[in-house]
């Protein structure tokens, strides 16, 4: 019953605005369709078309592989990677700091190389493979970077944790993590403004010196 | 982000058929362009994805002109093993810019069209001459800590950003870019712009032309060439002030000399005066504060930034000495 009550709310709020942006389009379409051919239009009036061309000019078919498994989404072309993961996938590891590249929470791998999420359209990756913060481990077994942090604590409040997991493993794919201050360099695009950095540091070099395959 | 519609380019044409359309945009990789569509600095009611076109190529010809293709990461040029052996100060200069997650998304052409960071550009609810022709200009009178020191206007003290294009102006490096007609070469230290009376073009691609490639001419600099930023932080920051510097040593004499500064202008700021007091100079530190001192010439600060007219000399002697080996 609670369930049912909160999620009434959002819903109907959802609706009228969307309700609201369809009909704009759908005025503007069938405007253009009137001042074009009145037959065609009465046409598409009763096949609902309008409303289909509105669909078409909103969300577009996008085809993601993440964490390997394959997902048929349909999104608007505004919507980010970071957006569509964490409300269209519920993938809420990835997280939104600064949502504008500067802080690299979002980061995740793209075909293999890490990006920032967030200024990432995912109409432009479709097609694409995405591992995010929750497909590094096997199962219950911790990926090393992971089991890392842990030790070495790379972390206070833990926001920007998976944003520098995904990072600190492609810092050690890269062939970027062979000293200290090479680490500190291309782990800058990750800020923690609790300063974990010295054990991050330390989590890296432990799982680099390791020789773990990341 | 207002609502737009999107598009993969099938082909070159098909783009540049496209883009002399109204507010119709380019994206490639999108690391400015998805940041200044949030904020609503920028609002394109279509964008046109040109990642698909063959672009991305590094290649070398026999003349030794290097090829970068407009769509080659900043990451792939970087650890490009070409780029590292033949242009260094390249390299360097692509990893002293933004971070390792965003030099594997931006690209050469995109690097070259990123907007400036200036806060009144950025800010929609302030003036700005680039960013709303006529609106004035916020930064004159206001906070300009980051602003230029040469060839400013009073529209306009806004500086380029990018520290790629820097290393490219000094390079000699030429644009390619197509169009309807079939295309033109740009020499790079034309392709930027000074905001003089209109601020808000930032460089000289005509409409319906389309960066296609970057080309970087045979050089003797690989041995001595330095790319030295100045930022509040040690990495991921714009620069206060940069230098490319880039020489051609023979005997001790410098035979042939390329400087740039970045962080200063509103376009990569090539410092030709100061590359000819230097040839046939020895490469001493007395010859390059020398060479710092005319670069300096007609330089102009604003409330904030009077560092720099300390900062920027200083950081040529330092990029000189660390190119010719005295640091």
């Amino acid at each position: 019953m609670e369930d049912q009550k909160y999620h009434a709310l959002p819903e109907t709020d959802l609706e009228a605005k969307d309700n609201s942006r369809r009909n704009f389009l759908k005025q503007s379409t069938l405007l253009t369709a009137i001042a074009l051919t009145p037959g065609t239009a009465v046409k598409a009036a009763e096949m609902r078309v309008d409303d289909r061309i509105a669909e078409v000019f909103e969300k577009m078919p996008v085809k993601l592989e993440v964490n390997g498994t394959p997902h048929n989404l349909s999104v608007e072309p505004r919507a980010t990677l970071l957006d569509i993961l964490r409300e269209q996938l519920d993938l809420t590891g990835t997280k939104k700091g600064c949502d504008h590249g500067q802080c690299g929470a979002c980061t995740v791998h793209v075909d293999g190389h890490r990006v920032n999420s967030c200024l990432t359209l995912g109409v432009m990756v479709s097609g694409k493979k995405i591992t995010t913060i929750e497909g590094l481990a096997k199962g219950e077994e911790l990926h090393p970077m992971q089991e890392a942090f842990l030790k070495h604590d790379g972390f206070q409040c833990g926001y920007c944790t998976p944003g520098q997991i995904m990072s600190a493993v492609a810092c050690i794919r890269e062939g970027h993590a062979n000293s200290e201050a090479e680490i500190r360099e291309y782990m800058s695009g990750n800020i923690c403004r609790c300063g974990a950095y010295p054990n991050i540091v330390n989590a890296i070099q432990e799982v680099k010196e390791g020789g773990m395959e990341v | 982000m207002k609502p737009f519609q999107y598009t993969r380019a099938a082909d070159q044409q098909g783009v540049i058929a496209a883009i002399n359309k109204p507010g119709t945009m380019i994206i490639a990789g999108g690391t400015n362009l998805v940041d200044l569509m949030k904020r609503g600095v920028t609002a394109p009611d279509k964008l046109i994805d040109i990642n698909h076109l063959p672009l991305k190529d590094i290649s070398i010809n026999k003349l030794g002109r290097m090829h970068i293709g407009a769509l080659a990461l900043n990451s792939a040029v970087a650890e490009s093993h070409l780029v590292k052996e033949m242009h260094p100060l390249l390299a360097m200069a692509l990893n002293a810019g933004a971070s390792p997650q965003l030099r594997n998304m931006a690209t050469v052409g995109g690097n070259m069209m990123q907007r400036t960071r200036c806060p009144y550009f950025y800010d929609t609810t302030m003036p700005c001459n680039k960013r709303a022709p006529g609106t004035g200009c916020g930064a004159i009178g206001g906070y300009n800590r980051m602003h230029s020191i040469f060839g400013a206007s009073d529209k306009c003290i806004a500086v380029h950003p990018s520290d790629m294009c820097v290393a490219l102006a000094a390079l000699d490096a030429e644009v390619v870019v197509g169009n309807r007609k079939g295309g033109r070469v740009i020499p790079f230290t034309e392709f930027h712009r000074l905001p003089g009376e209109n601020p808000s073009k930032d460089n000289n691609l005509a409409e319906g032309e389309l960066i296609t490639a970057v080309i970087i001419p045979h050089n003797n600099f690989a041995k001595n060439s330095f790319y030295l930023k100045i930022r509040d932080r040690q990495s991921y920051a714009f620069a206060l002030v940069s230098v490319a510097a880039a020489l051609e040593i023979d005997g001790g004499v410098i035979k042939k000399a390329r400087l740039a500064m970045g962080g200063v202008a509103h376009k990569p700021w090539r410092l030709f005066d100061a590359e000819k007091a230097l040839t046939g100079k020895k490469a001493t530190e007395e010859n390059f504060k020398q060479a710092a001192e005319i670069a300096m010439e007609g330089a102009k600060a604003h409330e904030d930034n009077k560092f720099k007219l300390k900062l920027a000399p200083a950081a040529i002697v330092d990029a000189l000495k660390h190119a010719s080996g005295l640091a």
